[in-house]
């Protein structure tokens, strides 16, 4: 590996890196295109314009509109079928200046070297994660999200393999590796390896979820450390967001990562040479794959960069969850089934003993449409809500999504036809339900489904209308998803080690909930339809067989 | 529409023999003839684009199982080829890396990446395709590549887009086969038999350059040769076999790694040219200057006093021409090293009058869409094209799903020839003739399904993905030439009065990319082979197990006579028991 060895060449990305400390983010696309055209690439350009559903108070954002900047080095004697991508997000302000830089920096040594075999695609996306769902989507030609974006010119043939790159800052002392992408899809364990591996062989520090890897393994804080690393992982891909530019690639089977430079063991400094010459041995081990990466594994946690826990591990202790609704369900199923022979004699007890899979329609009906109401009224209404009340339309779309989901549970959904019976019906189509919605959950998104599961299996398995009902009622409360996600802030704060007062973890928790929305109305996340449609209706069910009368 | 084939045919002939301006033969007394040269064109982006041509024509007659046994400078190898399998025409190209007409403009002589071969074959022979399966398992031995993994499921009969293009006017496509191999990968071995067939080898003559370390060290690479009968005189009153090598290939500005820009025959191909082949009658080196008439783009050393200009592909061009047969060429030095200093800095990318791009889309390994998108940018003549589109059966194409569309508009072509395709037998064929209106993008499009193939069908690196070949563009492009409305230059008032000339469109071929698609696999690791042999194993235990346990077994009677049959046919009428 000969990058930057040369002192001519490194003296000219150091130009290139001092030039890039002017704010030039805000994407000058004249320059790039220029910039690119004169390293000898085939330069593109992609305009797009996304109106959000309601403003992202987080990023000030609400009529997006940008141009994405990409160069294709198309690779001597390939027939452009196969590429490589390699982004750098360039956001206003001049935040990652230095990743550009550097992404320019590579275009112009990797452009003079022969042994590539798969076309490389120098990406300069715009508006981040908003940029490069535009270009996804003009690049794959779907429309999955209702964005407008213009056709793109030039393309490189399906995609292997994909890194996005972060450097928040001049210097960096280790850099991060991000998996967790949309839907909690993650690459190939052989991504993050090859990283961890060009990591060790350079001699850089590598951290996963900004934590290092403890050599002390056997010991309980080194143990603690891991599972500290391990919770933040199942919280993030729980989250469904992707947490990195990358995550809009595994959609379209792409293995994607993104490598994120930070700054923070004061003592060890890395240059941009030494992350140059990590990216170049990544791509040149990507260039000579040759088939997809796929030989390990789709399906893991990582307490550690060298370690990690696979599908076969962590399923058995979600199928031990997912039998306690079936045990139930099949109890009362046996007891449903025992019941009419005592009650033989009359011909009114056996009408009355046999309420029938219709009698539970009506709460199925009714949880179902307020689930809907919930997924459906907050961006709709919130026009109305900022008219009639003194607040943005953020804060509308989330209050409202809040009273929705309150309001669910004063609605009076049970029937009363069949006082006995009806309940252990009712409860037997809701334990399958959760039990069917779980299974599917945990096998898209482990993390989710795993977390649902804790919180609704106990509250499933133990309610009935014969048990106490204020307390049981509080129980309730406090394992329903949203106060799920309440704790889930509050925990997945004290993982990262910042710890947020009450009032503060509030205002956290209702941006979580914009953030959810946006995610799925941007992007295509699912987990906001999943618990609105889905989870939600089927906690109601239970809810009402709490106060089945 | 049988117009333009005749059209097309027309103008190919013309086209593709520019610049070789000797058209007739010599009438000397050996009645065979080769022809060398080299066309070197400067291109725009600054890189060089090499164009090598071998001709060898010879006046015989493979036709109508005439045997042959005596040759010179006809290679024997393909000679027996064309006698022993009746071939009427054959064209074979391999290339390896994609031509970029964006950025290089049109080759002159258009090839897929991978393989290509399209051969017609003579009406004398009855069984086609036995015929074409022994050929090309024998090219496959000729050419050291994969041509024997041609079958049924890759070959296809175009009903217009190959036409022949030597004399002959039979043009039944029963007699026509095309088939590609996007996959294959040309290499030195595939070099080696190809120069083998020259009369002076690689020894002397143009050859010399063709070494394959340089060759391989390139942009684009691309050999073909091509086998027709062709006219012996203008009169074209008996024929001749007419054997065309071409070698093109493209060097890289940037990877050859030198600070300044500077090109010369020894840096592209590590040879200077000290001689001529002595077999052949014509050996010469073509220097394209026509946007560098003043040398304001380029430098080039040593200079000649010798200009020639030709049409090519629509275009008047200016050539330096260096005659290797005159000595007075070769200087006091005696060897040519030809030199191009680049002056300018590179230019912006080509709009060609017509290119073409391909692209899958979609997620996910259900189904997808095929685009192919093919462009006119003339700024007020449409033309018509030809587009054929063949993809494997296991793409299966939702036909009624086609659309092509431009300008917002649906396009409905003039012609349609679709061939569904049959599982494990045949592709798909799609031939449709559009008119592409001036400057716009026409896009087709068609759905597709992902068949789920049987577990042996699977290649050995099934995740690479699955291959579908080029679709091929074929179209009378209006010239460049007929597009000068600039009647300020200076030019006889005469010539000037009707904007048509003789030669307004001329013949091209543009290929698009070949596109790589995932199938829905299954995971050939470990545990799926443990999965498999488990469940063979339980299924061939459980199965004869199973059948040994509920079989009832009885004692089969004899068979009753005929009589008895009758008999009991009879009683059965008459309702009394039978016997």
């Amino acid at each position: 590996m000969g990058l930057l060895s040369d002192p001519n060449r490194r003296q000219a990305l150091i130009n290139l890196l001092t030039r890039l400390n002017a704010p030039i983010c805000g994407m000058p696309v004249d320059w790039l295109v220029k910039t690119m055209q004169a390293r000898g690439l085939e330069v593109f350009t992609q305009s797009f314009s996304r109106t959000l559903p309601f403003p992202d108070e987080n990023t000030e954002r609400y009529v997006v509109k940008g141009t994405n900047v990409y160069g294709i080095l198309r690779a001597p004697r390939a027939p452009r079928t196969e590429a490589l991508v390699l982004s750098a997000p360039c956001t206003p302000g001049d935040n990652n200046n230095q990743a550009v830089g550097l992404l320019l920096g590579l275009a112009h040594y990797f452009r003079n070297q022969v042994y590539w075999a798969k076309d490389i695609i120098f990406l300069v996306n715009e508006h981040d994660l908003i940029g490069m769902q535009a270009w996804l989507e003009g690049y794959h030609h779907t429309n999955v999200t209702g964005m407008d974006w213009s056709p793109l010119q030039g393309r490189g043939g399906s995609i292997q393999a994909a890194l996005s790159l972060e450097l928040s800052s001049d210097v960096v002392t280790s850099l991060d590796i991000v998996l967790e992408g949309l839907n909690g899809q993650l690459p190939n364990l052989d991504l993050a390896n090859l990283f961890y591996a060009f990591c060790q062989k350079i001699g850089v520090l590598c951290t996963i979820q900004g934590k290092l890897q403890r050599s002390d393994w056997d010991s309980a804080s080194g143990y603690n450390h891991a599972v500290q690393t391990m919770m933040l992982m199942v919280m993030k891909q729980a989250s469904g967001r992707p947490w990195g530019d990358h995550g809009l690639f595994l959609r379209y089977h792409i293995e994607a990562a993104t490598v994120k430079g930070v700054n923070s063991f004061r003592h060890y400094k890395t240059d941009a040479t030494t992350i140059g010459r990590l990216l170049e041995g990544m791509y040149r081990k990507l260039n000579n794959l040759l088939e997809r990466l796929h030989q390990s594994y789709f399906f893991y946690l990582l307490p550690s960069l060298s370690h990690f826990v696979s599908i076969g591990y962590y399923m058995p202790a979600f199928g031990l969850l997912a039998v306690i609704l079936l045990l139930r369900a099949l109890d009362l199923w046996v007891q449903l089934s025992a019941q009419p022979s005592r009650t033989e004699d009359g011909v009114a007890g056996t009408e009355q003993s046999n309420p029938g899979v219709l009698s539970v329609l009506t709460p199925l009906v009714i949880s179902h449409l307020t689930g809907a109401a919930l997924y459906m009224l907050p961006v709709r209404f919130q026009e109305v809500a900022v008219e009639h009340f003194p607040v943005s339309e953020t804060e509308a779309v989330v209050l409202t999504a809040i009273a929705v989901y309150t309001a669910g549970l004063a609605l009076p959904h049970n029937t009363h036809r069949y006082p006995d019976m009806g309940w252990r019906v009712l409860k037997l189509v809701a334990l399958l339900y959760l039990a069917v919605l779980l299974g599917c959950t945990a096998v898209i998104n482990f993390s989710l489904g795993f977390i649902l599961a804790l919180t609704l299996v106990p509250a499933a398995a133990y309610v009935t209308p014969h048990v106490p009902k204020a307390l049981s009622a509080f129980f309730l409360v406090a394992l329903s998803p949203a106060c799920t996600l309440l704790f889930s802030v509050f925990f997945f704060q004290e993982l990262q080690e910042m710890p947020v007062s009450f009032q503060d973890g509030w205002l956290l928790y209702l941006s979580v909930i914009a953030q959810g929305m946006l995610d799925h109305y941007l992007y295509g996340s699912l987990v906001f339809p999943l618990v609105a449609l889905l989870v939600y209706p089927c906690w109601l069910l239970f809810w009402n067989i709490l106060f089945w009368k | 529409m049988a117009e333009l084939k005749l059209r097309a045919r027309a103008c190919t002939r013309l086209c593709v023999s520019v610049p070789s301006d000797t058209a007739v033969l010599s009438k000397t007394q050996v009645n065979e003839d080769f022809q060398e040269e080299l066309v070197i064109r400067p291109l725009h982006s600054g890189d060089i684009y090499a164009s090598f041509q071998f001709r060898t024509v010879w006046e015989t007659d493979f036709m109508k199982g005439n045997k042959v046994s005596h040759y010179r400078l006809f290679p024997k190898s393909l000679g027996q080829v064309i006698s022993k399998f009746s071939v009427r025409e054959l064209h074979i190209s391999f290339t390896q890396g994609y031509w970029r007409t964006m950025q290089w403009g049109q080759p002159f002589i258009p090839s897929p990446p991978g393989a290509e071969l399209w051969v017609w074959f003579q009406d004398s022979v009855t069984d086609v395709d036995a015929t074409w399966k022994e050929l090309t398992n024998v090219l496959s031995g000729i050419f050291c590549a994969s041509l024997n993994f041609i079958d049924s499921t890759n070959t296809l009969q175009p009903s217009a887009s190959f036409k022949p293009l030597g004399i002959g006017n039979e043009t039944d496509h029963r007699f026509l086969r095309y088939a590609t191999l996007p996959r294959e990968i040309v290499c030195t071995e595939n070099l080696t038999p190809w120069k083998k067939l020259l009369p002076c080898g690689s020894k002397a003559g143009l050859a010399v350059l063709l070494k394959s370390e340089k060759l391989f060290h390139s942009s684009f690479h691309s050999q073909s040769v091509h086998i027709r009968p062709v006219c012996q005189d203008r009169q074209c009153k008996s024929s001749s076999w007419e054997l065309r090598q071409a070698l093109n290939v493209v060097f890289d500005l940037h990877t050859s790694g030198q600070s300044k820009r500077e090109w010369s025959l020894f840096k592209m191909f590590s040879r200077t040219l000290t001689e001529a082949c002595p077999l052949a009658s014509s050996s010469k080196i073509y220097i394209d200057v026509t946007d560098n008439p003043q040398e304001e783009q380029f430098e080039l050393s040593p200079a000649t006093p010798l200009l020639s200009q030709a049409v090519v592909l629509g275009d008047r061009r200016t050539f330096s021409v260096y005659d290797l047969t005159q000595q007075v060429t070769f200087g006091t030095v005696r060897s040519l090293n030809l030199m191009i200093r680049w002056k300018s800095s590179e230019g912006d990318m080509l709009r060609p009058l017509l290119h073409a791009e391909r692209y899958v889309t979609g997620y996910g390994l259900q189904t997808g869409e095929i685009h192919t998108l093919m462009y006119n940018n003339h700024p007020f003549r449409s033309f018509p094209v030809l587009l054929l589109d063949s993809v494997p059966w296991y793409l299966r194409l939702y036909i009624h799903t086609l659309k092509v569309i431009s300008k917002g508009k649906d396009n409905n072509p003039s012609y349609i020839h679709y061939q569904p395709s049959k599982d494990r037998e045949r592709p798909h064929l799609l031939e449709m003739l559009l008119q592409l209106p001036p400057h716009s993008v026409t896009e087709v499009t068609v759905q597709f399904e992902r068949a789920l193939l049987k577990w042996t069908e699977y290649t050995p690196d099934p995740n690479h993905g699955f291959y579908v070949g080029s679709s091929v563009i074929s179209s009378l492009v209006p010239s460049t030439v007929a597009m000068e409305t600039n009647i300020t230059m200076e030019q006889p008032l005469f010539s000037s009065f009707f904007p048509c000339k003789e030669e307004s469109s001329y013949f091209a071929r543009v290929y698009t990319e070949p596109l790589l698609v995932n199938l829905p696999t299954p995971d050939f690791s470990m545990p799926y082979n443990v999965i498999c042999l488990t469940c063979t194993v339980v299924a061939v235990g459980y199965g004869s197990l199973y059948n040994l346990l509920t079989r009832s077994f009885q004692v089969e009677e004899p068979n009753p006579g005929l009589a008895k049959r009758i008999a009991n046919v009879i009683r059965r009428m008459r309702g009394v028991p039978p016997l």
